[in-house]
């Protein structure tokens, strides 16, 4: 199901996290090549989003090193700046500006387009998201699954080979699930661009992700990795067969 | 530094646009303007871009030349173009905006259809209250006593420092700016009746209805506000609790009941301030306190005090509205204590003011 090259694009080499001595996971490594959908999967608390901190620079981990585009991070974090998007978990709109003033801020901010340059480039990418009509509206106005869709747009604002989405189907009905499901697909195939998801919806995963590592809280660290497909179908791991067929370990 | 190049050529039936470089959000914004003002000017002839020597283009390339085919007003045509670039130009197509979307146009009686909704509003509010009023009786168990006893507190015991100095400042300012015109009239010793009669009837209850105001009624606003956006009032509404009996009416007689306090606190700490300049003057302080004794009554106190009660009133009840009235998302709590304040405000001026004709018609 992927495009993906050999370029390696996220090189993450056994890292680490701990807050106030508590270990949060250890020895964490992993690789994203460039044109793939690359999960990070585990329970409530294994240190999923925590790891994706870590990857665009907005955690210094405790241990281990990483490098997204070749440059070490956090280190050069501003380098890789105009390269990677990020899609929070909550969306992290500007509650005070409409979703067409959200999506042209990073343009405003990095780019030397004329006003109406940047809405023109802001109303493209929310016709991407399949958010064209609503581009003048609050993000107050809009569900969730919209503000999800219109953060994604504002992380694509740049055209950025990079994307990093945190829980992008987390609290969406399963309907709104699989339409971003298909758009990740989508956006792969059109604009060719990298994704790293962070999630635990077991569908989604299914749906969109070509390789994936699996984290575990008791664990500490990376209990799986691979095709999630056949993780499903062939791991003896109890944790991961729990996880991938909904039942307690 | 520029990331891509344009080149114009005109002919005769035909205009090339040739592009080099970069086509990304840096390289079109260079060349954005350049690029449209050329394709306005191709209309009616033949507009054809040469791409042969661009590096990159993104959606940000892609939307400019969608940008100038849509400025140009005719199908262009696009020569080089890689094949991963002719495919981005096919997907974003459909999504270009042909020309920017008009603003709304201003819609006439805009804001008189506001004003006359705000009116409504205030109506129902008023409405409603009353009939929480009424209800009361039934609905004793949602007014907490404890609940009340916070609110009191935090309107009245919490606004007394503020009433003091504000009363003490109010009380020697006034003393101080009118002795020295009055004294060129040997009249200066008057100033103690003119302070004591205008601050107890009229000044010391108008400053604390603006404590009140800018304290206690964008308090109201901004904690009913903050439920309201946070679906607490939806909870309440579900749970069988009305929001005017739980919410409303307590703050509204916290404020009420402390109000007299406050006023009267006020008005000391003027009469006191007024004491402190008019001593500085040279004047004894048993002459002072004789003139205040013998020019201002217990009706002038009484006066003042009865309007504080309807400007607590009015500036709580206006309060809890702007809450109730908060619309969604962030801005709206900040809305909404602007509007208590500033509707706090007018309400205690225009009160006062009918206040003034009321007082005038039945005393003359």
């Amino acid at each position: 199901m992927n495009g993906a090259g050999e370029e390696i694009v996220v090189d993450v080499m056994g890292v680490a996290q701990r807050f106030d001595g508590r270990r949060i996971f250890e020895n964490v490594s992993l690789s994203v090549r460039r044109g793939e959908v690359f999960a990070i999967l585990g329970g409530s608390g294994c240190g999923k989003s925590t790891l994706l901190r870590q990857i665009v620079g907005l955690q210094v981990p405790s241990a281990g090193a990483i490098t997204v585009l070749g440059r070490a991070m956090p280190r050069e974090r501003g380098l890789v700046r105009s390269a990677i998007g990020v899609m929070f978990q909550s969306g992290a709109l500007f509650g005070s500006m409409t979703l067409l003033e959200n999506v042209m801020l990073p343009l405003e901010m990095h780019t030397d387009l004329p006003p109406e340059g940047r809405a023109a480039v802001a109303r493209v990418k929310l016709g991407l998201v399949g958010l064209r009509d609503a581009a003048l509206r609050l993000p107050a106005e809009i569900s969730g699954g919209m503000v999800k869709r219109a953060a994604i747009a504002r992380a694509l604002a740049l055209d950025p080979p990079l994307l990093f989405l945190d829980e992008p189907s987390a609290g969406l009905d399963p309907i709104t699930s699989a339409g971003l499901d298909r758009l990740i697909l989508d956006l792969r195939r059109d604009l060719g661009i990298t994704f790293v998801v962070v999630t635990h919806e077991l569908e989604s995963i299914l749906a969109v992700a070509d390789r994936c590592i699996m984290l575990d809280a008791a664990a500490g660290g990376v209990i799986a990795t691979g095709d999630p497909r056949r993780l499903r179908d062939d791991s003896t791991e109890p944790t991961v067969r729990a996880f991938f067929h909904r039942q307690a370990p | 530094m520029p990331t891509a190049r344009l080149d114009v050529t005109a002919g005769a039936g035909e205009v090339g646009l040739a592009i080099s470089g970069r086509l990304d959000a840096a390289g079109a914004g260079a060349i954005w303007r350049a690029t449209l003002v050329a394709a306005g000017r191709a209309r009616g002839r033949t507009l054809r871009f040469d791409l042969s020597a661009v590096s990159l283009c993104d959606t940000a390339g892609a939307t400019l030349l969608l940008a100038a085919e849509a400025t140009h007003g005719g199908t262009a045509q696009f020569d080089g173009l890689s094949e991963s670039a002719a495919a981005l130009l096919l997907r974003l197509r459909p999504l270009a905006p042909a020309t920017a979307p008009p603003a709304s146009p201003p819609t006439p009686g805009r804001w008189q259809a506001r004003l006359i909704a705000d009116a409504v509003d205030a109506v129902a509010f008023l409405g409603e209250a009353a009939l929480a009023v009424l209800a009361l009786p039934r609905r004793a168990r949602m007014l907490r006593p404890r609940d009340l006893l916070r609110m009191a507190d935090a309107a009245g015991v919490g606004a007394l420092p503020l009433a003091l100095l504000l009363g003490f400042l109010l009380g020697l300012i006034l003393a101080f700016q009118s002795v020295i015109p009055l004294r060129r009239f040997g009249a200066d010793i008057f100033v103690a009746d003119l302070v004591s009669i205008s601050v107890l009837r009229e000044l010391g209850a108008l400053l604390a209805a603006v404590i009140v105001a800018g304290r206690t009624g964008s308090a109201y606003a901004a904690e009913i506000g903050t439920m309201k956006v946070n679906q607490e009032l939806d909870a309440l509404f579900t749970m069988g609790l009305d929001a005017m009996t739980f919410l409303v009416l307590p703050r509204v007689i916290a404020v009420v009941l402390v109000m007299p306090a406050l006023t009267l606190a006020l008005d000391l700490a003027a009469l006191a301030g007024m004491t402190v300049a008019m001593r500085a003057f040279g004047f004894p302080l048993a002459a002072v306190l004789h003139e205040v004794a013998q020019f201002a009554t217990l009706r002038d106190a009484l006066d003042g005090l009865g309007k504080a009660l309807v400007f607590a009133a009015a500036n709580g009840a206006i309060g809890c509205a702007a809450g109730l009235a908060a619309g969604s998302g962030p801005r709206a709590v900040g809305e909404a204590a602007t509007r208590a304040v500033v509707g706090g405000i007018v309400a205690t001026i225009v009160i006062d003011g009918l206040f003034a004709l009321i007082l005038y018609r039945l005393r003359s």
